[in-house]
């Protein structure tokens, strides 16, 4: 097992693309020490990305945020911009794991984890994120939700790394949340969840929304069918319970040791329901 | 020397209070030697490999190629633990347990091992080892194992205990039957039957440090073991005649416990590491994962039990019968039986029956957690106790009151209660401000007794006095709840000196008489019997001792107070000595000073606790929060009264999460899903609230102090206390363990659904 530590985005795509064995980024390592440690990979090649300058960095560009791979999201959390802008995001980078494991994860690697369940992702999709994907023929941006093919499985070529997610400057009246279940307070992962996020008129009717469930099928979800039950209305009663049986219809769940179809139907209902209220409040409706 | 353990009144000076323990500050800085802290040179490090089939006919084991990887200095199979258990079918059930010998048993039953320079040689080495398995039909529920068309898991397993003995094999092993009086009488005599019946799954012991130990052969056939373990003798015991050895030439040494709970009462991986380092000539380190853990050491069983019981209007019961069936893994068990034992023995009951049928599962072999096989019959009977209580329209507390077994009365499973605290610990809840704060929309509250038998068996303890007349108290119990503090205070209170003049030891299998192992709540109650009998044995020295300084007749010496006094107005010249000025003058008057204590400590007093718990429930998605939770413990006398609340506070958080989350999932291909502290959901700090606690002292008759074992009753009352309090909170009684919040959500559902029908 070799393990290099590059000082440039390119230099780390360039062995990448050399690699002839398995290959493995580290950035936090929270998903690949465990592995490691577990008995499930034994890479050839570690390619630890944290050396590389701009990766740790979170930039507030004219278009919104730039953060790079390597920012744990606990820093995220100390970002007060950030955390004005799209607490929903934020909320949702720092439930993963615990107060120890977010020192040092991801938002990326929680994306390219590639669990169905990842906390960051529902909240990045719901957000409209994009990834900028550095690779051999260049850079690339794409949608957060594009990344992730299956569990455990990314559409990235060989050689390509994700060096920064983009989120973009907030409209006025905005207002984005991310809620997951899981039977204990803290230190588990997601049953189900779900990620809200709305835009308001002046007279506090939403105007878009996105909603993105977790853990319900084998990827994230974008239920495009929730937003438009929630775009022209004020969040009243029946709409939050069509919201509720639109995202439990567009689950496609399975039975598992974490909880059964028909719980994750119900209560991804009940979480995209309960973050709609949160992402509407934030966004100033009333 | 004649000991009388029986209790008798006096003011006490040391114990009764909370000094800080001996042994805290190298735990919370890290160096305190647990079971993989132990290392020696040229050690290699040993792994197991473990089958992945839940029930398979081992054709072939062809360990050629692993064996040829250099690195590998030893790999064994059965074939390398011959039988020498000479019909004893309980140890031969630990050895095919240790190494599966023909057949495995279930996901995670060990198949062979091997000892190689380093962890990824080990690694290696298991992957090229090639097993020929016949996979079989395999049954892993407990009612679908009780089935007569269930696959059949010992050919050799005739049910016990029926009138007539079967003529076809099946998976019951066993059958006991316990009570007294006419159940059909009793019915008949009831206005109102409740009849219900419950399922509880399995759950692990959760202890955070896993089984660990260092195993060193010598050529000439001795060996040292060192090992974290609830019972070093015991495990002494096993290996060597698992392994062919004397006793006298196996010392082992125990760790400290990080958590054992009854899973560090059996041997999973000694006997094998022990084997290893005979065949490599060199000590062996085998340390097993977490995921090993949960596949391969002792969980509790998983429970089926049916439950029915009749009162008066005036609330009397009349009756009581329970049925309970109980996994085993796929050995001989006798855990339904102890559930059958514990069931009732909360009351006061004129007609009781219980029955209880071992039932053989391809899941690991149980072994015992806490207050074993209690729990669960608390859960099924305190649950019907509650339903039945309000179906007589009386508060619940008051309708235990009016039942609970009292001093004299005849407990279901045999013998005449004495002095015990059910009564006084269901008063105390009833006047407890708990019982009284008010409940939210949402919110429930439950209350549950439970009872545990407790134990005393054979202790030895070593009390040495130095010459500067510090104590060195040698005990043979394990430490796992802090009864190195309690039994320094016990000798101090005993020998009328400081606490901190006293160091205890856990002393080796060679160093000390035999123990039995720190299980039924005994290290406390037995060790402190014995360190009381060893005090005074040596008193009785330091008394000759004086006697001999001052030239005087020793029954005329007494001892008080830490010092030896002349008695008699004719020595009112003679200051008394002290310990110290005795012990300095010991090399004159006789050398060392020592008291030494063997027997047998008979009489642990039963033991009694009634907890409440206040639960919320989100209606909408099942999650439930405990919001207040107390314990009320009869302890017969606290010796170290921190201590005794977190073991209150211990057994409680381990309840909560075997009712709320904890549970063995099995895949249909009967492996196990959930080995890992991920999705096995022990609770974390902040699931819990703070526990309060409340220790009420009853004395215990037989016990010089009046002590009782506390460890283990304060598990038995939660899952129904919690179980209670969510049917309270909901308004659906809950009869499946744990309460998971998909399983709460769907009797919501049908009850919902129910009531739209």
């Amino acid at each position: 097992m070799r393990y290099i530590r590059p000082l440039t985005i390119e230099d780390a795509v360039g062995q990448l693309v050399g690699a002839s064995g398995t290959a493995a980024i580290l950035a936090g390592g929270s998903d690949l020490l465990v592995r490691m440690k577990g008995g499930f990979v034994e890479p050839d090649l570690i390619i630890d990305i944290k050396a590389i300058d701009a990766l740790s960095e979170i930039r507030e560009t004219a278009e919104g945020f730039s953060i790079g791979a390597a920012v744990p999201c606990a820093v995220l959390g100390e970002n007060k911009a950030l955390r004005q802008a799209w607490p929903g995001v934020v909320e949702a980078a720092k439930l993963i794991g615990s107060k120890q494991v977010q020192g040092r994860c991801t938002i990326v690697g929680n994306l390219c984890n590639a669990s169905p369940a990842a906390d960051s992702v529902p909240a990045m999709v719901a957000a409209g994120a994009k990834a900028v994907v550095a690779g051999p023929s260049g850079k690339r941006t794409i949608a957060v939700e594009s990344v992730p093919t299956a569990p455990g499985r990314t559409s990235l070529a060989k050689g390509e790394i994700i060096e920064a997610i983009l989120l973009d400057k907030r409209e006025p009246r905005a207002g984005d949340a991310y809620l997951r279940f899981i039977p204990r307070t803290e230190m588990d992962i997601a049953v189900v969840s779900a990620g809200v996020n709305l835009t308001l008129d002046e007279a506090g009717v939403v105007k878009t929304a996105r909603v993105a469930l977790g853990a319900a099928a084998p990827t994230v979800l974008l239920v495009e069918e929730a937003a438009e039950v929630l775009v022209g209305s004020r969040l009243d009663e029946a709409t939050l319970e069509r919201l509720a049986k639109v995202c439990a219809g567009a689950c496609r769940p399975i039975d598992d040791k974490r909880g059964t179809i028909e719980f994750r139907r119900k209560v991804a209902g009940v979480l995209a329901g309960r973050a709609a209220t949160t992402a509407y409040e934030r966004a100033g409706g009333k | 020397m004649n000991f009388d353990p029986r209790l008798t009144n006096r003011d006490f000076t040391s114990v009764g209070t909370r000094p800080i323990r001996p042994d805290g500050i190298d735990k919370v800085t890290g160096r305190a030697r647990y079971g993989a802290d132990f290392n020696m040179a040229g050690q290699l490090v040993g792994r197991v490999l473990r089958s992945p089939h839940a029930h398979a006919v081992i054709r072939k084991i062809d360990t050629s190629k692993a064996e040829a990887l250099p690195g590998v200095k030893a790999v064994i199979t059965a074939a390398d633990l011959p039988d020498l258990t000479n019909g004893d079918s309980a140890l031969y059930d630990i050895l095919d347990n240790c190494m599966a010998r023909k057949k495995a048993l279930y996901d995670g039953h060990a198949v062979a091992a091997v000892a190689a320079i380093d962890a990824r040689t080990a690694r290696q080495a298991l992957k090229l080892i090639e097993i020929d398995y016949e996979v079989l039909p395999h049954v892993t529920d407990v009612d679908e194992a009780f089935k007569h068309t269930a696959p059949l898991i010992n050919e050799a397993i005739f049910t016990e205990g029926l009138e007539e003995k079967p003529v076809k094999p099946s998976n019951v092993h066993k059958r006991t039957q316990y009570g007294h009086g006419d159940i059909h009488k009793g019915f008949a005599e009831a206005d109102f039957v409740i009849e219900r019946s419950f399922r509880t799954e399995q759950t692990h012991q959760g202890y955070i440090e896993p089984h660990a130990c260092v195993a060193s052969v010598s050529a000439d056939g001795t060996a040292e073991l060192w090992v974290c373990t609830q019972g070093h003798f015991v495990y002494r015991q096993h290996c060597a005649q698992l392994l062919g050895m004397e006793a006298s030439k196996l010392r082992v040494t125990s760790s400290e416990i990080g958590g054992g709970f009854g899973g560090k009462t059996h041997v999973w991986a000694e006997p094998v590491a022990l084997a290893l380092s005979r065949k490599a000539g060199r000590p062996v380190k085998l340390v097993m994962t977490r995921d090993e853990v949960f596949r391969a050491s002792g969980p509790t069983s998983a429970t089926s039990i049916d439950v029915r019981i009749g009162a008066k209007k005036d609330g009397t019961i009349t009756a009581a019968e329970a049925t309970l069936r109980y996994s085993c893994g796929p050995y001989a068990g006798m855990w339904a039986e102890v559930g059958a034992m514990t069931a009732f023995a909360c009351y006061k009951l004129d007609n009781v029956r219980t029955v209880g049928f071992e039932v053989l599962v391809n899941r690991p072999k149980t072994a015992a957690y806490r207050a074993p096989s209690a729990p669960m019959a608390a859960f099924a009977v305190e649950s019907t106790i509650d339903e039945l209580a309000g179906k007589v329209g009386m508060d619940a507390v008051d309708f235990r009151i009016k039942n609970a077994a009292q001093e004299g009365t005849r407990a279901s499973y045999g013998p005449v209660y004495g002095p015990i605290g059910i009564g006084p610990t269901l008063e105390a809840v009833k006047n407890h401000p708990h019982m009284k704060a008010p409940l939210k929309q949402n919110q429930g509250r439950g209350m549950a007794c439970g009872f545990w038998f407790n134990f005393g068996g054979q202790t030895c303890v070593d009390l040495n006095i130095g010459m500067d007349g510090s104590i060195s108290l040698a005990v043979g119990t394990v430490d796992v709840g802090g009864s190195r503090a309690s039994l320094s205070l016990v000798a101090a209170e005993e020998l009328g000196i400081d606490y901190s003049q006293v160091k205890a030891i856990v002393a080796d299998t060679s160093s000390l008489g035999y123990n039995d192992m720190t299980d039924g709540s005994r290290g406390t109650f037995s060790s402190s019997m014995a360190t009381i009998s060893a005090a005074r044995n040596a008193i009785r020295i330091l008394r000759e001792r004086a006697a001999q300084m001052w030239d005087i007749p020793v029954d005329d010496v007494v001892w008080e107070k830490g010092h030896a006094l002349a008695r008699g107005e004719k020595y009112g010249n003679l200051s008394p000595l002290s310990l110290k000025e005795i012990a300095a003058q010991s090399g004159t008057t006789g050398g060392p000073i020592a008291g030494h204590s063997e027997l047998v400590a008979d009489g642990a007093g039963v033991s009694f606790a009634t907890h409440i718990c206040d639960i919320e429930v989100d209606p909408e998605t099942g999650s439930t929060r405990v919001l207040r939770y107390t314990v009320v413990q009869d302890a017969g006398k606290a010796v170290h009264p921190t201590y005794v609340e977190g073991q209150y506070q211990g057994g409680a958080a381990q309840g909560i999460g075997w009712a709320l989350n904890e549970e063995y999932i099995y895949g249909k291909d009967g492996r196990l899903q959930n080995a890992g502290f991920l999705d096995y959901r022990i609770p974390v700090c902040s699931d819990l609230p703070m526990i309060d606690t409340q220790i009420l002292e009853i004395p215990n008759p037989n016990h010089p102090y009046g002590v009782r074992g506390v460890g283990e009753t304060s598990i038995v009352p939660p899952l129904a206390a919690i179980a209670n309090a969510v049917s309270n909170a909901v308004g659906v009684r809950m009869t499946h363990i744990p309460m998971s919040p998909p399983r709460i959500l769907a009797a919501l559902e049908a009850s919902a659904s129910a009531h739209d029908a």
